[in-house]
């Protein structure tokens, strides 16, 4: 279990980094390595070059605006889970990060290395969907800001080109008195999800839902916004009709098939139970802010 | 006559090389190795700190835990070369250098918190980095659960180390 042969480059510039990227289609970026090393040592993963950014000023660091979190390349997801002002602005973000792997995994790995692996099962793609957020890809060529859902193409696929770093991720902040919740069903905590659900939405004065945003991972080959649910609970006070309608509303978003642990079956259950749950959570706090 | 020529065998490996230097339990080390080896290898083949120990080399077990610049992280999805520049401390450094152990050593002794001891280095590095992290510590079962779910042992079923989590807190004045 020990990675093959490879080359090693440690930039301290993101043109650096970018040039040995396009002068070489087999190197890799390696950024916290913590699904990338794993993949090495089962030799998953033959890189012939490692560009190691660790080393690039640039790439450290949160930036919190007015609407959007930034998180560059390489923030550390533990970085992420405790940065006082991000819990301020998104109190999802803590609540997600508690389902990432284990401390001393998110010690190391990093939030946008997460997002370019791009695991349908995973949690930091989630919620880059379900917030509606974007990633800024820097090439050759210049940077091109990409949107969550036109970024995850499919399994373990992204719209990165080869000669293309992701220098950061864009998550937006939660519009004022906004609920949120999130959880997943795994067999060990710790585990990516089989199905994990996230939700955000707002209510009227009248308690009704103004605005409801609802993704899952683990479903398909990419993770899922579930447009027909957030429709379908839109406008009403969620109560149990409503859920009904929204968790057959989503039913078909389930595609990805059965598996010797899992079928389809239980994905779909456990999807439906999740969207009960998240949004009766969500639902609950939004009124404590209002209350509050 | 052979129909090909046996190609030549090449006068050096194709493993490139690095300089690497780092701070090992308070000590500078450098040394020049291959870009590949893992920093659980780099710990265990070149330093001779075996107490490092090495399970599933793909980061579910945590035996490899080490502390990187102060927290706990995987040696073995940590390559030599990426380690460059940082402070290390392993199982080595924690007991005292008259043999006196750290007080998350000793609770594992009076608990019962260890049998083959395989796991114990990399359970013990995980808790030492979470008790000198500032804050109040989550003693109850479900926060130690969380605190030790990177870790696997197969021997103790886990609530003697619980229990060590516990009194370690006692022993530290963090209960």
């Amino acid at each position: 279990m020990k990675p093959s042969i490879f080359g090693y480059q440690a930039p301290t510039s993101i043109d650096e980094a970018i040039s040995i990227l396009a002068g070489d289609p087999d190197a890799v970026v390696l950024a916290g390595g913590q699904t990338l090393l794993p993949a090495m040592n089962f030799r998953a993963a033959n890189p012939s070059t490692l560009v190691d950014i660790q080393h690039v000023a640039d790439l450290r660091g949160i930036e919190v605006g007015a609407d959007v979190i930034v998180v560059k390349a390489m923030t550390r997801h533990r970085e992420f889970e405790l940065d006082a002002e991000v819990a301020r602005v998104n109190p999802l973000v803590a609540e997600v990060m508690q389902h990432v792997a284990h401390v001393p995994i998110r010690n190391r790995g990093t939030v946008v290395g997460s997002l370019c692996h791009a695991d349908p099962s995973a949690e930091m793609p989630l919620l880059l969907v379900l917030l509606g957020g974007s990633v800024i890809a820097q090439g050759p060529s210049g940077q091109r800001e990409i949107a969550a859902e036109d970024f995850f193409q499919s399994f373990l696929t992204t719209a990165r080109e080869r000669d293309e770093i992701i220098t950061e991720a864009r998550f937006p902040v939660l519009s004022k008195g906004a609920g949120w919740a999130f959880d997943e069903v795994t067999r060990r905590h710790g585990d990516y999800a089989i199905v994990g659900v996230g939700c955000v939405l707002s209510l009227d004065d009248g308690g009704r839902a103004s605005r409801v945003q609802l993704a899952a991972c683990g479903i398909a080959d990419t993770p899922v916004r579930l447009n027909e649910a957030e429709n379908t609970l839109t406008g009403t006070v969620l109560g149990a009709s409503d859920l009904d309608a929204a968790v057959a509303a989503s039913a078909a978003a389930v595609t990805q098939p059965d598996e010797t642990h899992v079928s389809q079956t239980y994905r779909r259950r456990a999807l439906g139970t999740l969207i009960r749950r998240m949004v009766t959570t969500a639902a609950q706090r939004a009124t404590q802010m209002e209350t509050a | 006559m052979a129909r090909t020529m046996k190609a030549a065998i090449p006068d050096r490996s194709a493993d490139a090389e690095v300089d690497v230097s780092m701070t090992v339990n308070g000590e500078a080390v450098s040394r020049s190795v291959s870009v590949r080896m893992l920093l659980s290898d780099f710990l265990r083949h070149e330093l001779g700190l075996t107490g490092t120990h090495v399970g599933c080399e793909h980061g579910v077990c945590g035996c490899c835990t080490v502390l990187l610049n102060g927290r706990a992280g995987r040696s073995c999805l940590t390559l030599a070369v990426q380690a460059n520049g940082y402070d290390i401390r392993t199982i080595e450094s924690v007991a005292a250098a008259d043999g006196t152990l750290h007080p998350v050593q000793q609770a594992f002794k009076e608990c019962h918190g260890l049998q083959c001891g395989y796991c114990t280095p990399g359970m013990v590095m995980n808790i030492v980095a979470r008790f000198e992290e500032p804050g109040k510590l989550d003693l109850s079962d479900e926060g130690i659960r969380d605190l030790l779910s990177g870790n696997l042992c197969r021997c103790t079923g886990y609530l003697n180390i619980i229990a060590a989590v516990r009194r370690a807190a006692e022993l530290l004045g963090r209960a």
